[in-house]
């Protein structure tokens, strides 16, 4: 029974399966091929890591109609907690040099801390979302924006310093180098993520974001929902924190500020919020600009003798953010607004295409 | 009756020495208080008629700072100081124009979203144009003036900004209480279809409203950043949360309500300093309004608003 179900699944989602087979091999391929400092690792890795905390954040905002804040917050607790249980005993000494090598005396495996950072979030998450879910949008939005500058100063509370090491780096923890690393993690948790919204619960967190009272008085649970939801996307906020810890090398909580968790609600905003691909795309889109494409604004240039104006260090995020207005203002539905980029609805669109041309050559 | 009067005077001696010992972080308090109460003005008059927090109104604060910056190595202070008023009023005019107007009929989330981005477009222009470095708040002479009282040395913009706040604050009652346009901005906080439909041009309300509060922002900024001395691209993000806490705390849309709650916000926010837990002092200000939201959402003075469905 199970063997069949697998079956199926699998000739229903060939299309999509092959594509990601193909998607590996061909960041298998690159590696190989580029240079390891070529921007294009940066911004894939990147990328990838803020795909998974933008679907995070999507799930709430987008798809349970909450608007919530904190995400920064939540990756601060996921990075922190992968940090400070995987940094080796040998070197703990060094990074807590100013509290004795800590009072943690042992390493956990990678695969082990990553989970447990994301259950680290989540607890906390499921705590602060008891008396915070009650809200409604706006004093939601500010009261868990509230909650991620507490936890901030929690982290770097001196007296906790055996174990966060207060306000002073931590380091020396395992990261990655290769590219596959993180869009193997971020494509699990976003594929779970995917199946979660497919599922009876998702359609129930779509029909609180849609009208909560009709949700209600359909017998949907607003309050266990809600919970659910919001603990669920930190869960995943904190893995994406604990990648992000991996891909920095060194964590340190005063990075964790409001404007991280604006800037992801705007790659949200950008990929159209209630879009799972939408955040994915953008994610990328978001890093490659950011890190890559726009970064010639950022230095002086010539042309002959002419010096280009405006251009100087800081002009790249101006632009960046010009460009985030104008979506806001004008293209309110982002990307690819409500809707889904899969394997079928490409297919279908070439499909369309050829039978497009074909026409058009029958006339 | 002996115990009792040794009590009360055992108690008004430690009350008295907490005094003592603290005093210059009550006066910083004070003073604080006062400035964000100035910038909490703005998010409370905006709220209550957008029902909007306007994330973009601490930048606001931040700019009015950087203009001082520029104009007062520019021009003597006489000068200076009202173009930096124009100036703050202006950039508040051009952001409602600019972001929030074509959103008036929009879902509250969007123009939420427009406000966090018009904040994020403020920081990095602000960071473009001063390379990110900190800038020295130039010195008005005479407000930046030492004074003693009692115990405290402190500058005497600390013993003004209670004043001018107390003035200001009741101008403004005046002013919503008595005009034309006070009417008018009530008449919108309380019902926005019906005002519209009664004739009252709510984008010339809506306008005024932020340049009020954007004329208060820029005078909170410079008895702010004079007891500050420094300004950066980011020093106005803290500020405008903590000010728009205080107008949660205070009750939202009320002005009486945020002034109390922005004085009683900086007070404790700098006795926190003093007791040595400066690394909370941000996050007390979130506590309690995540306190104030579950137990008492309305805030202080806030109307009971019912939900019709």
């Amino acid at each position: 029974m199970a063997d069949k179900k697998v079956h199926s699944f699998i000739v229903k989602n060939r299309v999509t399966i092959i594509m990601v087979v193909l998607l590996f091999a061909a960041l298998f391929i690159l590696e190989k091929i580029l240079p390891p400092s070529s921007m294009f690792f940066v911004v894939l890795k990147k990328g990838a890591i803020y795909a998974l905390v933008a679907v995070s954040m999507n799930l709430l905002n987008g798809f349970t109609g909450l608007f919530s804040l904190g995400q920064a917050g939540f990756m601060l607790i996921g990075a922190y907690t992968y940090a400070i249980f995987t940094i080796p005993p040998e070197a703990r000494d060094t990074v807590y040099q100013y509290f004795d090598g800590g009072i943690i005396k042992f390493a956990l495996p990678v695969p082990v801390a990553m989970i447990l950072a994301g259950l680290a979030a989540a607890f906390f998450a499921f705590l602060i979302g008891l008396p915070v879910l009650r809200l409604k949008s706006d004093y939601l939005a500010i009261a868990t924006l509230g909650f991620a500058e507490i936890i901030r100063a929690i982290f770097q509370w001196d007296k906790l310093g055996p174990i966060t090491n207060g306000s002073n780096l931590l380091r020396k923890f395992p990261g990655f180098t290769s590219v596959l690393f993180p869009f193997a993690v971020s494509g699990i948790c976003i594929t779970l993520i995917v199946l979660l919204i497919n599922s009876s619960y998702g359609r129930a967190f779509k029909a609180i974001r849609d009208d909560e009272i009709a949700a209600e008085a359909m017998g949907i649970n607003l309050a266990k929902h809600k919970q659910l939801a919001f603990t669920i996307s930190s869960f995943f906020a904190g893995v994406g924190g604990a990648l992000l810890a991996m891909y920095q090398t060194t964590v340190q909580a005063s990075a964790f500020t409001s404007a991280m968790t604006y800037e992801i609600l705007l790659i949200v905003v950008i990929g159209g919020i209630g879009s799972v691909t939408g955040s994915i795309l953008s994610s990328f889109l978001f890093i490659a600009c950011s890190e890559w494409w726009l970064r010639f604004l950022d230095n002086e240039t010539y042309i002959g003798s002419f010096r280009v104006p405006l251009l100087s260090s800081g002009f790249r995020k101006v632009v960046f953010s010009i460009i985030i207005m104008v979506v806001v203002l004008f293209y309110r539905q982002g990307i690819m607004g409500t809707k889904e980029l899969s394997a079928d609805a490409i297919t279908r669109f070439f499909r369309k295409l050829r039978g497009k041309t074909k026409e058009e050559a029958a006339k | 009756m002996l115990f009792i009067d040794v009590f009360l005077s055992e108690a008004g001696r430690s009350v008295k020495n907490f005094i003592d010992t603290n005093l210059p972080y009550i006066l910083a308090g004070i003073s604080v208080g006062g400035q964000y109460a100035l910038i909490a003005i703005g998010y409370t008059m905006v709220y209550g008629i957008l029902r909007l927090i306007n994330f973009a109104h601490g930048d606001i604060f931040m700019f009015a700072g950087f203009a001082m910056v520029y104009l007062a190595a520019w021009a003597p202070l006489y000068v200076a100081i009202p173009l930096v008023l124009i100036i703050t009023v202006l950039l508040g005019f051009i952001v409602e124009r600019v972001a929030y107007k074509p959103l008036r009929s929009a879902p509250r989330m969007s123009v939420m979203i427009s406000a966090i981005g018009v904040s994020y477009l403020l920081q990095n222009l602000a960071w473009y144009l001063t390379s990110g470095l900190a800038r020295q708040y130039p010195v008005i002479p005479w407000i930046s003036n030492s004074v003693d009282i009692g115990s405290a040395t402190t500058k005497i913009v600390t013993l003004i900004t209670p004043v001018l706040t107390f003035v200001l604050v009741v101008a403004l009652v005046m002013l919503i209480k008595h005009t034309k346009i006070g009417m008018a901005m009530r008449a919108l906080a309380k019902d926005f279809e019906t005002s519209q439909l009664m004739g009252i041009r709510i984008n010339t309300v809506i306008s005024i409203t932020f340049i009020i509060g954007s004329f208060l922002a820029a005078i909170g900024s410079l008895l702010y950043f004079t007891n500050y001395t420094s300004v950066t691209p980011i020093s106005g993000a803290m500020p405008g949360l903590k000010a728009f806490v205080a107008a949660v705390f205070g009750g939202i849309g009320s002005i009486p309500g945020a002034v109390i709650g922005a004085f009683i916000i900086g007070i404790c926010e700098n006795i926190i300093k003093g007791l040595g837990w400066t690394t909370f002092s941000d996050a007390f200000t979130f506590a309690l309004l995540i306190i104030i939201l579950i137990a008492r959402p309305t805030g202080l003075f806030g109307e009971k608003s019912t939900d019709k469905v």
